[in-house]
């Protein structure tokens, strides 16, 4: 039973795969630019390493891995802006999704996870690959880092797209839907340590991005990666971002339900 | 009880005039007290004009509208409460919205939908050759939905909103964009949808001869209200008021003037003059002509379901096309 209600997320992610994989020409614009950013986030981070030395934790070797992952993972997990959700509610088109008998959230993840995967394929190991080859990187120490760092992308990636969800839920409600867009997306860029590794922030602003749930959509992966994050510490890290992926969805859910309940489909 | 079953339905949006300290609240009623119920395996047209709360209406029975008064009941469920539920057991179709996966192609928008509404994969194998014969998509069918003109869309959106066998069809303008050909193949389907297994379908069409070819019966709406529930030649007789007598003269002449009606149309020794069924007739405006002028021959033209149609699209149900049953 589980497995034949799993079938339409399956169905869904194929989509959702297709859809992106239709598009070579913007998937190889964004590889390039991934991989461009890739050596000037590598080299800027390197500066910080002149004298040797540790920062947070991390060493050069660590934080050059940190650079070209991210750079893959970024596009991956899809931490920039996306508005498809909140473009479909201000057009109206939401419609013709609630008139489904699945829940829109439901097939948009199923959906988003498909994208998830052509993005790892396409723009997310090719950066790294090449980072690797230019620069060097740590890898997993074994077989069981892998794995934890496939399931915590795996949840980053519900983690990101349950974010992503409530800011365009917030189109419901909001006619200047671009401040908060731009507010929620400065804010996942900042605090899921993209811009730098969340252990090089000053203690209290440190404090507060782990208190957030945005190192749960890039940090946590990354840290298990480069093994900053070991041993039991490692189900710990999961835990969170499974429970922020559950709060979150739980949330995005709630919102959304509240705005169909006000929904006001215009035009027609 | 009823598949479709409305009571007193209303819906009002709050819309905000102005701007700063002038700022008002103004309620809108899009519909304004509407009750009809429809019986399985009936063919009814929803027509108006534009801003009549049709769509409204329409919205709240799929259930993506809560109504703001009123009772709704569609195949026994409460659309705006048991949305999902009522889902499985209607096809929509939105005229000027695209449900299909707009990057994929057209098979794989048919392909999902049969996920989604768990059709058995031969049964959806026989749908989709039925709906595909019939509406011709095969040339089309590997196309990515963007790349579709506007009828080969209108197509597939139509096949989307049949594949899952529905007990009832919302169809908001079926043949918009089609050829004369096309439009005639979507009706017939529609047709023996409605024959061979009594599909219910509440269409909103311009399109007067979806209109007269499909319906057995229309509702009129006009500013929310309910203005005609009935079969079609009852809806000509009461607004088609205006009838045509078509006179030729035995010289062309200036129009004529004639009591309790107004030439619309000079050519030649021919004048066109309309009159209000209440105000005169045939015989006396006949005599009214042959007394100014010598009479070579007449013909008298009824009113067509066109022309009343599209009087009540242009003016108004209520308007200039006479009665008025609102109050």
């Amino acid at each position: 039973m589980p497995l034949a209600f799993l079938r339409l997320d399956l169905e869904y992610a194929k989509r959702g795969y297709a859809r992106y994989a239709a598009y070579p020409a913007a998937t190889l614009a964004g590889l390039f630019t991934n991989t461009v950013f890739g050596f000037m986030r590598a080299f800027i981070l390197l500066a910080l390493f002149e004298g040797g030395g540790e920062i947070g934790g991390y060493d050069r070797a660590a934080t050059v891995t940190y650079a070209w992952l991210t750079q893959g993972l970024a596009a991956t997990i899809f931490i920039w802006g996306w508005q498809d959700l909140g473009l479909r509610i201000r057009t109206g088109d939401i419609a013709t999704d609630l008139i489904r008998p699945v829940h829109p959230l439901r097939a948009g993840l199923a959906f988003d996870v498909g994208r998830s995967l052509c993005h790892a394929i396409f723009r997310g190991v090719p950066p790294v690959v090449i980072g690797s080859l230019v620069f060097g990187i740590t890898t997993p120490s074994g077989p069981a880092v892998w794995l934890a760092f496939g399931l915590s992308c795996g949840l980053a990636i519900v983690v990101s797209y349950a974010f992503r969800a409530i800011y365009n839920v917030a189109s419901f409600w909001l006619l200047d839907w671009r401040g908060t867009t731009i507010l929620a997306i400065t804010a996942a860029n900042f605090f899921s340590g993209f811009v730098i590794p969340v252990a090089f922030f000053p203690l209290p602003l440190e404090a507060i991005a782990r208190a957030t749930p945005f190192p749960a959509m890039l940090q946590v992966p990354v840290d298990i990666f480069v093994g900053r994050v070991a041993g039991a510490e490692v189900v710990a890290a999961l835990a969170s971002q499974l429970a922020w992926a559950i709060l979150l969805l739980l949330a995005a859910t709630w919102l959304f339900d509240r705005g169909v309940r006000r929904l006001v489909v215009q035009g027609g | 009880m009823a598949l479709v079953d409305v009571q007193d339905l209303r819906k009002e949006f709050v819309v905000r005039r102005g701007s700063g300290l002038r700022r008002e609240r103004v309620v809108v009623r899009a519909v304004d007290g509407i009750t009809f119920a429809i019986e399985s395996g009936s063919i009814v047209g929803y027509i108006g004009p534009n801003g009549a709360g049709k769509s409204t209406t329409v919205k709240m029975l799929t259930g993506i509208l809560v109504p703001s008064g009123g009772r709704v009941s569609v195949a026994g469920f409460v659309p705006s409460k048991q949305r999902t539920k009522l889902a499985a057991r209607i096809g929509v179709m939105f005229g000027q919205r695209v449900q299909l996966w707009w990057d994929l192609p057209l098979i794989e928008s048919f392909e999902l939908l049969r996920h989604i509404y768990r059709v058995p994969a031969e049964r959806f194998r026989q749908n989709l050759d039925m709906l595909g014969a019939a509406l011709e998509l095969g040339p089309f069918l590997r196309t990515p939905v963007r790349q579709l003109s506007l009828g080969q869309r209108i197509r597939g959106e139509l096949t989307a909103a049949m594949l899952h066998e529905p007990d009832i069809l919302f169809l908001d303008e079926p043949t918009i964009g089609l050829d004369v050909v096309a439009r005639q193949r979507v009706r017939e389907l529609l047709l023996r949808a409605n024959r061979e297994r009594g599909l219910t379908v509440l269409l909103t069409s311009h399109d007067l001869v979806d209109i007269e070819r499909l319906c057995s019966r229309i509702l009129v709406i006009d500013h929310g209200h309910l203005v005609y529930d009935g079969g079609l030649e009852t809806l000509k007789e009461r607004y088609g008021t205006e009838r045509v007598l078509v006179v030729d003269l035995e010289e062309p002449r200036p129009p004529l003037d004639v009591e309790g009606a107004r030439v619309i149309k000079v050519d030649g020794p021919r004048q066109w003059i309309a009159f209000e069924r209440e105000r005169t007739n045939a015989a006396r405006l006949t005599a009214q002509v042959a007394a100014l002028a010598p009479l070579r021959d007449l013909t008298l033209q009824e009113p067509d379901i066109e022309d009343v149609v599209r009087r009540i699209y242009a003016e108004g149900a209520t308007g200039s096309a006479g009665r008025s049953s609102t109050a």
